[in-house]
């Protein structure tokens, strides 16, 4: 495909509601993250919490022919695996990144065994007849042109992520709860002290974020995809873990941040039409996220540089009018 | 009439096997500031966080009022009407002074954080009870001592009857103490009682009613303040006569050794904390730097150690310039560094302490020959050090951090003074260690300047910088505001007023003299 017609690809309506439909799954994920890393317990089984939930909604659906119980399995074994993870970490001491690994794995190999023993293939659910949820069109918006495209027709769960990303800010800023979890992670000493149960609101934490990582992973094999496919989060778990640091550790932040990866994915996606090999256009996200970090950590360090610099000059600006007196 | 708080036999054993409370009975009158006082690591706060539902006892009973009370968590003492001020602060660096006063039972409205009324509780607390606070600064912001009137107001926030401040005074200058001593009588007034730790004696003497002296876990004493001599308290906490006078003997001074100049130092964050320092330190002085904490100290000591850049200047030890090299470079010009944190930059907690004794050596002969360690040397030098700095460990393959907090500084110090240094920086070399190894360090540096070293002593207790030092700078807000050529002559309210940032020399006064 010629490259002008990629380029009047990008600048189109339809590729900006692309870029939503795929920054829904690292957005969720990414404020699940958000939250426990504020209390101080870092998930790093995003990934692997996903990848669960999407096997098991898929599952369900197909079993019980029912989306809405396909999706309540799926958020319950999400909320499970983080149960699990809570325990290693807050019952057993265990170190949580190490547990992380460890359920990470677990659940990679897990979902393609219990594929294999349901459906005798090892690759994707297809002989499965598996629910989705169903789009949303929003009367009168839907027929406004460009933003009737880009806004409307999505999955419930894109218009969760913007409402999450909302209601998670409320939560952290404005509740008891959100409060104390801030505290926990910031203090856990002092929160403590005041009778604040560190090790509950570690757990809760963890809990919403098992939740919000499930309606990740079950936006991508009930919504985004109407299969299960081995390993299908490819990444996104982790790289909602940059969102975060990217984001500043703030909800704001970290939609825009994990928007912004989804643009890379959306960029890749368009590029794939060009007679570039598809290996290099599938790098585009995860590259992406690693020249993100970087480049956030050599303007934190050149922040300082330049901080250091201006007092330097201002110094030599008084030492200067001093000597002229 | 019974007392208000009665603990009975009460015996603390940590899960490590210490022994902190060894049968303390304890008893607090209505209304009264009782002061507990007791060297460190007697037990004073073990017997405190009991009081206060952090720590389960091991035995004993706990009486309020006369009736019997489990406290199982903080949450139950707080409902009892007991508040704690612990001995390191309790705040939340990045909230809001309203905000910290408030958490755990914060005010709400429709379910939400009502924000305006803990605005409100704070401000009305704050005038109640005389304890100046910005209810919206964020208490990363704000001042040690502000910091500790926040945590005085947490706890009249739930409803606190029974105050326990943990050693409140040890981070404050003299007038800031006297500060919180104004507010500590205006609580007694307005009904509260207050149990006050400390180890300074002369507090003790002007604050409180009675004090109980407690000694390795046991009570030595409980005594009316106004029978009480310091003499007689010393006696009771050391259990032997006390000589905190520091034996200094006359040295002339020798030549320049460490010379600063204009140094400044910008945070990461942009802030100044350290602007335009000058000062030479000669050998055969120990050259003490006082100021409350957060001042420049720690950045004057980590900056001429290696550890931070520098903005602007120069530093010199015998001429060789050290400022922004890397910490081996400054050691092996000359420079020893007893750290201020000792447990992240002082020692590797898990090495043993072998290791610990030669992580600044371990690259040089006879330490190292070939591509190997020759452990023979090294456990050589090891026994050797152990014995000479008394260190209480039965060998040297211990890991470091199964020693007490004393014997874990005398590691560090035998490593440092056994370096052959020219200049030594000691940052609050006896921060929380026994008096036993406070005196030993407090003698090894005076050994080290009377053997002709220049030592630049760092220190937020100000009665260690006056008895140690020949020559005193005073730090406020990053810059040197005064200097006192003489140490002996100066007195400990002056240095205050300098250190508020009250009193500051000119210029010329400061050069006159430096
Ligand atoms: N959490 C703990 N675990 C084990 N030992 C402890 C703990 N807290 C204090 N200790 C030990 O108990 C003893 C008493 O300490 P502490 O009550 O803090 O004394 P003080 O407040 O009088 O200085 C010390 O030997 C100290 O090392
Ligand atoms: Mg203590």
């Amino acid at each position: 495909m010629p490259l002008d017609v990629v380029l009047r690809g990008i600048f189109s309506a339809l590729f900006a509601a692309s870029v939503l439909r795929i920054s829904t799954p690292v957005i969720l994920p990414a404020l699940g993250g958000l939250i426990s890393d504020l209390a101080g317990s870092i998930n790093i089984a995003l990934e692997g919490t996903m990848l669960v939930s999407a096997f098991t909604g898929v599952v369900v659906s197909a079993y019980t022919q029912s989306v809405w119980l396909g999706l309540l399995a799926g958020i319950l074994a999400g909320v499970a695996l983080s149960a699990l993870l809570a325990f290693f970490h807050l019952s057993m001491n265990t170190n949580i990144i190490l547990a992380g690994i460890a359920l990470n794995i677990m659940a990679t190999g897990g979902t393609i065994f219990l594929l294999y023993i349901l459906t005798g293939d090892k690759g994707n659910s297809s002989s499965l007849a598996s629910g989705a949820v169903p789009v949303i069109n929003i009367p009168l918006l839907k027929d406004i042109p460009f933003f009737g495209t880009v806004l409307s027709g999505h999955s419930i769960f894109t218009y969760l992520a913007f409402l999450l990303t909302w209601l998670v800010s409320v939560f952290l800023y404005k509740t008891r709860l959100g409060v104390h979890l801030r505290a926990v992670g910031e203090n856990p000493e002092a929160a403590a002290s005041l009778g604040i149960n560190v090790k509950k609101v570690r757990a809760i934490a963890l809990l919403l974020s098992g939740f919000l990582a499930s309606l990740g992973g079950l936006n991508l094999s009930m919504a985004y995809l109407n299969i299960f496919q081995r390993d299908m989060t490819s990444g996104r778990g982790f790289i909602a873990l940059a969102a975060i640091y990217l984001g500043g550790r703030k909800p704001l932040g970290t939609l825009i941040a994990a928007i912004i990866f989804g643009l890379a994915d959306a960029l890749g996606n368009q590029l794939g039409s060009l007679k570039i090999p598809s290996q290099l256009v599938q790098m585009i996200p995860y590259v992406a996220t690693i020249v993100a970090l970087v480049v956030y950590a050599l303007r934190t360090q050149a922040q300082v540089r330049e901080r250091m610099h201006k007092f330097q000059q201002r110094e030599a600006e008084i030492a200067a009018k001093a000597s002229g007196d | 009439m019974a007392a208000l708080i009665e603990m009975r036999e009460i015996v603390k054993i940590y899960p490590n096997g210490v022994v902190a409370n060894d049968g303390v009975n304890f008893s607090v009158d209505r209304g009264e500031i009782h002061a507990l006082v007791g060297e460190n690591g007697a037990g004073k706060s073990t017997l405190m966080k009991i009081l206060y539902g952090m720590e389960r006892p091991t035995g004993g009973e706990i009486l309020l009022d006369g009736q019997p009370v489990h406290f199982h968590s903080s949450n139950d003492a707080i409902a009892a009407g007991v508040g704690m001020v612990h001995q390191n602060f309790m705040l939340v660096p990045s909230f809001t002074v309203a905000e910290n006063i408030v958490l755990g039972q914060e005010p709400l409205r429709n379910g939400l954080l009502d924000q305006a009324e803990a605005l409100r509780v704070t401000r009305e607390l704050s005038q109640q009870y005389g304890l100046r606070v910005e209810p919206e600064a964020v208490v990363d912001s704000i001042n040690v001592g502000m910091r500790q009137r926040v945590e005085i107001l947490k706890t009249l926030y739930r409803g606190a009857q029974v105050l326990i401040l943990d050693e409140p005074t040890a981070v404050l200058t003299p007038q800031e103490t006297q500060e919180l001593f104004a507010a500590v009588r205006k609580l007694v007034d307005q009904g509260k009682t207050v149990i006050f730790i400390t180890h300074k004696l002369r507090e003790v003497k002007e604050i409180s009613n009675r004090v109980t002296v407690m000694r390795s876990g046991k009570v030595m004493g409980v005594v009316q303040t106004e029978d009480a001599t310091r003499e007689s308290l010393a006696r009771m906490m050391v259990g032997r006569d006390v000589f905190l006078q520091v034996n200094k003997p006359p040295v002339t001074r020798g030549k320049k050794v460490l010379e600063v100049h204009n140094l400044s130092y910008v945070s990461e964050t942009g802030r100044t904390m350290l602007h335009n320092v000058s000062f030479n330190v000669y050998g055969g002085e120990v050259l003490g730097i006082a100021g409350v904490e957060g001042n420049g100290q720690t950045e004057l000591a980590e900056t001429l150690s290696g550890l931070r850049p520098a903005a602007t200047g120069t530093a010199s030890v015998n001429g060789k310039a050290i400022l922004n090299t890397n910490p081996r470079t400054v050691r092996l010009s000359g420079v020893a560094h007893i750290p201020e944190d000792r447990l992240t930059n002082g020692l590797a907690l898990t090495a043993s302490i072998d290791e610990n004794l030669i992580v600044d050596r371990y690259f040089r002969p006879p330490f190292h020959r070939g591509l190997f360690i020759d452990y023979k040397v090294v456990e050589k030098q090891s026994a050797d050090l152990i014995q000479e700095y008394g260190i209480r460990t039965p060998n040297g393959k211990l890991p470091v951090k199964s020693l007490s907090g004393g014997n874990m500084q005398k590691v560090i110090v035998a490593r440092e003074f056994t370096s052959d240094p020219a200049l030594l920086i000691a940052a609050q070399p006896t921060r929380g260690i026994d008096v036993g190894a406070t005196e030993f360090v407090r003698d090894q540096l005076v050994k080290q300047r009377t053997d002709g070293k220049a030592v630049l002593l760092i220190s937020a207790d100000l009665s260690e910088v006056m008895s140690l030092s020949d020559r005193i700078i005073v730090m406020y807000e990053g810059e040197i505001t005064g200097v006192f050529p003489d140490a002996a002559s100066v007195s400990e309210e002056e240095l205050g007023l300098y250190m508020l940032g009250i009193k500051r020399q000119t210029k010329e006064e400061m050069e006159a003299v430096l």
